[in-house]
């Protein structure tokens, strides 16, 4: 399959949010919660987000959407900068968001037919009562409820049902692009692989886009076409997810691969584990330079000096190091 | 003699809604020097077993039935004197919210103190130079200055080690650590998976590891037990769960997570999760399980010994067992229960 003639939906580029953080009267602090940042997704294709809890990937999927405002970088959605409130709400229209805690963001007082409903009331998708009707068991379909589920309340549902309802109503404004921020991680392993399964189903019958944010690298491989890694705010390496597996270059993807868990003793046995020292720094006190530093088992002076470029390595593979060819 | 063994061990705890049946007849025997890992889904009854070893268990659950040796010593029904002794000395437990066991509003050196204190007759300066050697063990850095701080000044990971150093005072013969790294990010998790598996060479205690995760499982134990719905479906080496799964469960289990190997589709266990109040009458996996017989939904399967290291509950293995005549059909049985 030639991926050259997809075009881009969305394309980020150097995006930026930084939180202000209270650090005594009157006095503030940037917290870097994502500091420029670049990507691109192409339609109909995943991007897998990883790294480890507090890195951005979430600040990245929120400012995306312009959920957050951006302190900088530029977004582009199907080659439409994003600037303007017009634009801003075009993008709502063809992006919505799946949560990870199917607990937390459903309203357990709603019944599922209203959940799902509300953002069709919001952006007024139908004529009358029964097209709106319709299209909620359409929806309900889509994701495997049936419909004597849809007057019931949320609370009812086990947690894999109530991410199936959270997707639904993500679903309900028709969206292009789904970014999905951890929606397995609270499900255990034989519900997590329904829901997967029930994305890729989504992703063929519709056509959708996905930022897929998840820290279990073994489910992200499976379900992204690419994948990056952050660290510390920073996107350190970004390629084709076989790629970026078998041939991980930045240090710290190196180590974070090696600590997955495999489900397969033998190769638990064999596999040779990097184990970082340390712990990974406060955003707030962030190093100098490259923010791996601090663990990373190659650094140099230079390291701590000047923060390495994102740059293309080799065809579609960008990797943030700044001794990436002598290392690998 | 084993170190550990439990036979028939059930566990029900009293709700308005009805008897929670947590554990129900759970078996098996613990050698020195080895760690046993205990899988199965949220609610299968990994903690409650583990609280039942400890009898630590809430105020609404009681161990029913069943017998916990501890080097032939029966310890249900042996009071809580013996097992405030047990506790402390023979068998530690760790946690995955370190903050159940780390005391808030005490610095770190002052509770590793009283640990060792309690647990040995060790005088306060003793008690103190222990407890640094504690920390040094479980690898955190600068160890003097840790002694001052308090929990919330440290980070998860470094938590989990101070938890580990307080299990580790008392020198225990067993360990039991209930998902200890499952609210950890991989790098931090792997630094403390390594750090209880040197410890346990080292040290050479038993330790049982309960966790949701069959990456950790392959990763860290010789020998596993699967659990459902307050059950053991299979238990066996490390090996034999991986390459030679014999429960409908466990085969589900590990189809239903992504590996290695590029498979293009999962395959996930239909249905829902296990409700505890409505027990079905056989296997308790008998409702989704894509192979269920007739039998399986009237009675509950025998544990069937596979090989040396092997056991399974699983109807499977009986019509196996007889299709290749190696087991004799069973008077009780009627002709059609085993479609
Ligand atoms: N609304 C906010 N205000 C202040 N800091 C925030 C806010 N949201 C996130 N952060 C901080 O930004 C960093 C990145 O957070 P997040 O994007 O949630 O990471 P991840 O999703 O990778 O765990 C963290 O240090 C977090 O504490
Ligand atoms: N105090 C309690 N009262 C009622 N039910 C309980 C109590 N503690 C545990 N349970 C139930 O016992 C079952 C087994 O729980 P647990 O051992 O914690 O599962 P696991 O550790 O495998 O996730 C669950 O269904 C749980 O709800
Ligand atoms: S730039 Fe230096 S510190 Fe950063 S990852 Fe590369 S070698 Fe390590
Ligand atoms: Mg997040
Ligand atoms: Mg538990």
């Amino acid at each position: 399959m030639s991926k050259n003639s997809v075009k881009p939906l969305v394309e980020v580029e150097n995006l930026k949010k930084h939180f202000d953080i209270n650090t005594g009267f009157l006095s503030t602090k940037p917290l870097k919660a994502v500091d420029d940042v670049s990507f691109s997704i192409n339609k109909g294709e995943t991007l897998g987000l990883v790294g480890e809890s507090g890195c951005g990937k979430t600040t990245v999927g929120r400012t995306l959407l312009h959920l957050y405002k951006p302190t900088g970088g530029r977004i582009w959605y199907d080659g439409r900068e994003i600037r303007t409130k017009e634009d801003i709400s075009y993008l709502r229209r063809k992006a919505s968001m799946v949560f990870q805690d199917p607990y937390s963001s459903l309203n357990p007082r709603m019944t599922v037919s209203d959940i799902i409903g509300e953002p069709l009331d919001v952006q007024k998708k139908y004529t009358n009562k029964n097209e709106r009707r319709d299209r909620i068991l359409e929806l309900m379909n889509y994701v495997g409820l049936n419909s004597e589920h849809a007057s019931r309340y949320a609370h009812e549902f086990s947690g894999g049902q109530r991410q199936r309802i959270g997707i639904a109503r993500a679903l309900a404004v028709d969206p292009e692009l789904l970014v999905c921020d951890e929606p397995v991680s609270a499900l255990d392993v034989s519900i997590q692989a329904q829901v997967i399964n029930m994305f890729v189903e989504l992703q063929e019958k519709l056509g959708l886009t996905y930022l897929f944010i998840a820290h279990d690298i073994l489910v992200v491989r499976h379900i992204s076409d690419s994948i990056a890694v952050m660290y510390l705010g920073k996107m350190v390496e970004l390629s084709d997810a076989d790629e970026i597996y078998n041939r991980p270059l930045h240090p710290y993807s190196k180590s974070l691969l090696s600590a997955v868990p495999i489900p397969d003793p033998k190769t638990a046995r064999e596999r040779k584990r990097i184990v970082l020292s340390g712990d990974i720094p406060s955003p707030l006190n962030a190093p100098s330079g490259c923010p791996f530093r601090t663990r990373c088992p190659y650094a140099t002076e230079e390291c701590a000096t000047s923060m390495p470029q994102f740059e293309e390595v080799s065809k579609g593979h960008y990797v943030a190091c700044h001794r990436v060819n002598e290392i690998n | 003699m084993p170190l550990l063994e439990i036979k028939d061990l059930h566990t029900y705890f009293y709700t308005d809604a009805g008897k929670v049946k947590a554990v129900n007849g759970v078996s098996f025997s613990l050698e020195r020097g080895k760690v046993l890992g205990i899988v199965g889904e949220s609610g299968s009854g990994k903690s409650v077993t583990a609280y039942s070893i400890m009898q630590i268990l809430e105020g609404n659950g009681e161990i029913v039935s069943g017998s916990i040796k501890l080097d032939g010593q029966e310890l249900v029904g042996a009071g809580e004197e013996v097992m405030k002794k047990v506790r402390g000395n023979r068998i530690s437990m760790i946690f995955q919210d370190p903050m159940t066991s780390l005391n808030p509003t005490y610095t770190i050196g002052k509770q590793l103190m009283e640990a060792i204190m309690l647990h040995t007759n060790r005088s306060k300066k003793e008690a103190y130079d222990r407890a640094v050697e504690m920390l040094r063990l479980v690898n955190v850095n600068e160890p003097l200055k840790r002694m001052k701080q308090y929990p919330f000044e440290l980070s998860g990971g470094m938590r989990q080690r101070v938890m580990i150093a307080m299990a580790l005072a008392c020198e225990p013969d067993i360990l039991i650590a209930d998902e200890p790294t499952t609210a950890l990010d991989v790098t931090i998790q792997a630094q403390i998976l390594e750090l209880m598996k040197s410890l346990q060479e080292e040290l050479g205690m038993v330790i049982i590891l309960i966790t949701h995760d069959l990456g950790v499982v392959a990763q860290m134990c010789d020998e596993v037990i699967v659990m459902y719905a307050g059950s053991i479906c299979e238990q066996g080496t490390v090996d034999e769960i991986f390459y030679n799964p014999c429960h409908e469960y466990t085969k589900g289990l590990l189809r239903s997570i992504p590996t290695t190997s590029d498979v293009e589709k999962l395959m996930p266990i239909p249905g829902t999760p296990i409700d505890l109040l409505n027990m079905p009458k056989g296997c308790p996996f008998a409702p989704r399980c894509e192979n269920a017989m007739k039998i399986c939904i009237k009675q509950p399967a025998e544990t069937i010994k596979i090989n040396d290291n092997h056991t399974a509950a699983c109807w499977m293995n009986v019509k196996k067992g007889i299709d290749e005549g190696k087991i004799v059909f069973d008077n009780d049985m009627e002709g059609g229960d085993l479609q």
